[in-house]
């Protein structure tokens, strides 16, 4: 089921900002790729492109394509919402829904498009729980609020509500930089089992993560404040991180920069 | 001698004088010092033979002020003693602000209790001399009920829809013209409310309206933009997070709107339109325009004049007798409780709905 993403020309603005600056690349499907770079550089911006969620934002446009399976998302006639629908996203702050309890949430997505049925939502809702690594935790208590739960907990039902609806890429922008080391660790370990059956993009701030999670790397740069980021370069993880072809790349990874 | 080097230079074996802790002064000395500014005070005032006792009031409410931060200064330090004048001028400022409230609430007890009983409820005006006591408020009731309700029914949506566009959909001119409008009505007083809709009425049926409906026509306009104003503020309180966790979803924005944003703030919208519908229920002027008033009971707020609590109030005092004073009196503690009565409604209702903490 994951698909393929093909980026080629792609620029993105606020305004008259232009915050990323003709990206093109290939995301594999089945496969983690992760974006690492310096804060500012349009790593979020550029995730959001994907699902079409950067638009969301007033007076923020995009340039360029963006295939998925051959499909371009940015064709004339696409439906944003269906869009979403196949590509989900899981944000850096644990956002579930504070009026719904954990069931509801995990619910929310399938409820909101139209499935109702209590059976069939009851299993797609264990299945996504588990599939998070959080059904042990939270099945004796699926009605109270999913804003009860700890920081971590509550990033896992957000990953638990972003594949019930069954989406063929995951991205996740940053979602262990709320977390502790122990919670990093289970979404590490989730993303591991996850990549079987969705193609994900990770944005990560923490190098080691990048390295011990994705299959690929993405390194972007920007040359100076208010200019737009770019893709520097994007290879296997093991080659970014062992020998990169780019200059810039080898002194972020090593901290002399960033 | 030997003790005065010991206070400067502590021994080295004895404790050192701690540099966190001050001296405080004891937990009731708020209170000690406001008895005494109180004795002060009234007491100057009494001996001054000042006539006024708000004077005797604000004496000791300086007297208060003054007297907290040169005591605290002396005792515990000058920032602790500015932190304890910024509480006790809020304590003072609670004060002054309460008993306005507490002397209304007190007079119109002592004075609307008088006529207030069970007959009083459920009686009409019908064929009472306004100089005899007995007659009641029934038919005000029923009038208020049904103006509010229809004019609740009409500006709540409407009041809450304009909202939504703003806050959700609103850019450019149009929701800057809207926003715009709606401040203007802010400002509309009450009679021009009412004026306008009876020029409308004349307009459209050739007659001047003499039914509750006209009345509500002109509440409605009165509430509209108190309904705009608070539900925007409280969708601007939901958390943009929110709306985007559900669009990334691929959850359509009118969804969003529906099942997310609304959910997370409908107990700060309940309570909107609740403290609206308090501030209509009191308004006499659009009713004596267009509803005319009336002594008899009117079940039927499209045909036929009607009364409200606030224009019946206002009819008995005109009226300058004793049993109409106190008819009135007894309407304003009945229009009272009801106004209270939907605060606390909309209080729970916004407890109730409040998104759920905890485990
Ligand atoms: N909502 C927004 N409106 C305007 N500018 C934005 C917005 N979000 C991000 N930007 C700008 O776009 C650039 C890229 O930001 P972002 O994608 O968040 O970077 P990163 O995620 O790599 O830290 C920054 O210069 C940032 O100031
Ligand atoms: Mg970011």
């Amino acid at each position: 089921m994951a698909k393929r993403i093909d980026v080629s020309g792609l620029s993105a603005y606020y305004g008259t900002f232009r915050a990323i600056d003709d990206i093109s690349m290939t995301i594999e499907p089945r496969s983690v790729t992760a974006f690492i770079g310096p804060s500012g550089c349009g790593k979020s911006t550029f995730l959001r492109t994907l699902n079409r969620m950067h638009e969301v934002v007033p007076g923020a446009r995009v340039e360029g394509k963006v295939l998925l399976d051959d499909e371009n998302l940015y064709g004339s006639g696409v439906d944003p919402v269906s869009v979403r629908r196949t590509v989900g996203m899981v944000f850096q702050r644990p956002n579930p829904f504070p009026t719904m309890s954990i069931y509801d949430n995990v619910a929310a997505g399938l409820r909101l498009n139209g499935i109702r049925k209590k059976g069939e939502l009851d299993s797609i809702v264990e299945k996504s729980l588990k599939g998070a690594n959080l059904w042990n935790e939270v099945k004796d208590r699926l009605n109270k609020p999913g804003s009860g739960l700890s920081g971590g907990q509550q990033q896992r039902l957000c990953i638990a509500r972003a594949i019930a609806v069954e989406p063929q890429v995951l991205l996740m922008d940053e979602p262990c930089s709320a977390l502790d080391p122990i919670s990093t660790l289970a979404i590490e370990d989730l993303i591991g089992e996850l990549k079987t059956q969705f193609t994900i993009v990770i944005v990560t701030h923490n190098m080691q993560q990048a390295a011990r999670v994705s299959d690929r790397t993405a390194f972007f740069n920007l040359a100076a404040v208010g200019q737009p980021g770019k893709l520097i370069e994007i290879d296997e993880t093991e080659r970014i991180f062992s020998n990169p072809t780019v200059q810039a790349t080898e002194d972020y990874i090593s901290g002399r920069f960033g | 001698m030997s003790d005065v080097v010991n206070d400067a230079q502590p021994l080295s074996g004895a404790p050192a004088p701690s540099r966190l802790a001050t001296a405080r002064l004891p937990r009731w000395a708020p209170l000690g010092i406001a008895v005494g500014a109180i004795v002060v005070g009234f007491g100057v005032g009494a001996a001054a033979g000042w006539k006024s006792h708000i004077q005797w009031g604000l004496l000791a409410l300086f007297l208060f002020v003054a007297g907290s931060y040169a005591i605290t200064a002396r005792v515990e330090g000058r920032r602790q003693a500015k932190d304890r004048v910024a509480t006790s001028l809020i304590w003072a400022s609670f004060i002054l602000a309460v008993i306005p409230l507490y002397s209304l609430v007190q007079t119109t007890i002592s004075k609307g209790s008088k006529a207030l009983d069970g007959t009083f409820l459920t009686h009409s005006m019908n064929n009472v001399l306004t100089i005899q006591p007995g007659g009641g408020v029934y038919h005000a009731i029923i009038g208020t009920l049904e103006q509010v309700a229809i004019a609740t029914a009409i500006a709540a949506p409407i009041g809450i829809l304009t909202a939504i566009y703003l806050v959700e959909y609103g850019v450019g001119r149009l929701a800057r013209w809207v926003t715009f409008f709606v401040d203007v009505m802010t400002g509309v007083p009450s009679i021009v409310a009412g004026l306008f809709i009876l020029s409308v009425w004349f307009e459209a049926t050739g007659q001047a309206p003499h039914e509750g409906f006209a009345g509500s026509l002109a509440l409605t306009i009165l509430m509209l933009p108190v309904v705009v104003r608070s539900t925007e503020e409280m969708l601007k309180l939901v958390p943009n997070e929110l709306r985007e966790a559900s669009l990334a979803l691929g959850v359509p924005k009118w969804r969003t709107i529906t099942k997310v944003v609304i959910p997370t703030a409908v107990g700060g919208i309940t309570t909107g339109v609740m403290l609206a519908v308090a501030r209509i229920a009191g308004e006499s002027a659009p009713i004596a325009l267009l509803v005319f008033g009336s002594d008899v009971i009117n079940n039927n707020p499209f045909q036929g004049p009607q009364s409200s609590l606030p224009y019946y109030i206002y009819q008995q005092y005109t009226n300058g007798n004793d049993p109409s004073y106190n008819r009135a009196w007894s309407a304003a503690l009945v229009l009272i409780a009801f106004v209270m009565i939907l605060n606390a409604l909309a209080r729970a209702i916004a407890r109730w709905k409040a998104p759920k903490t905890g485990r």
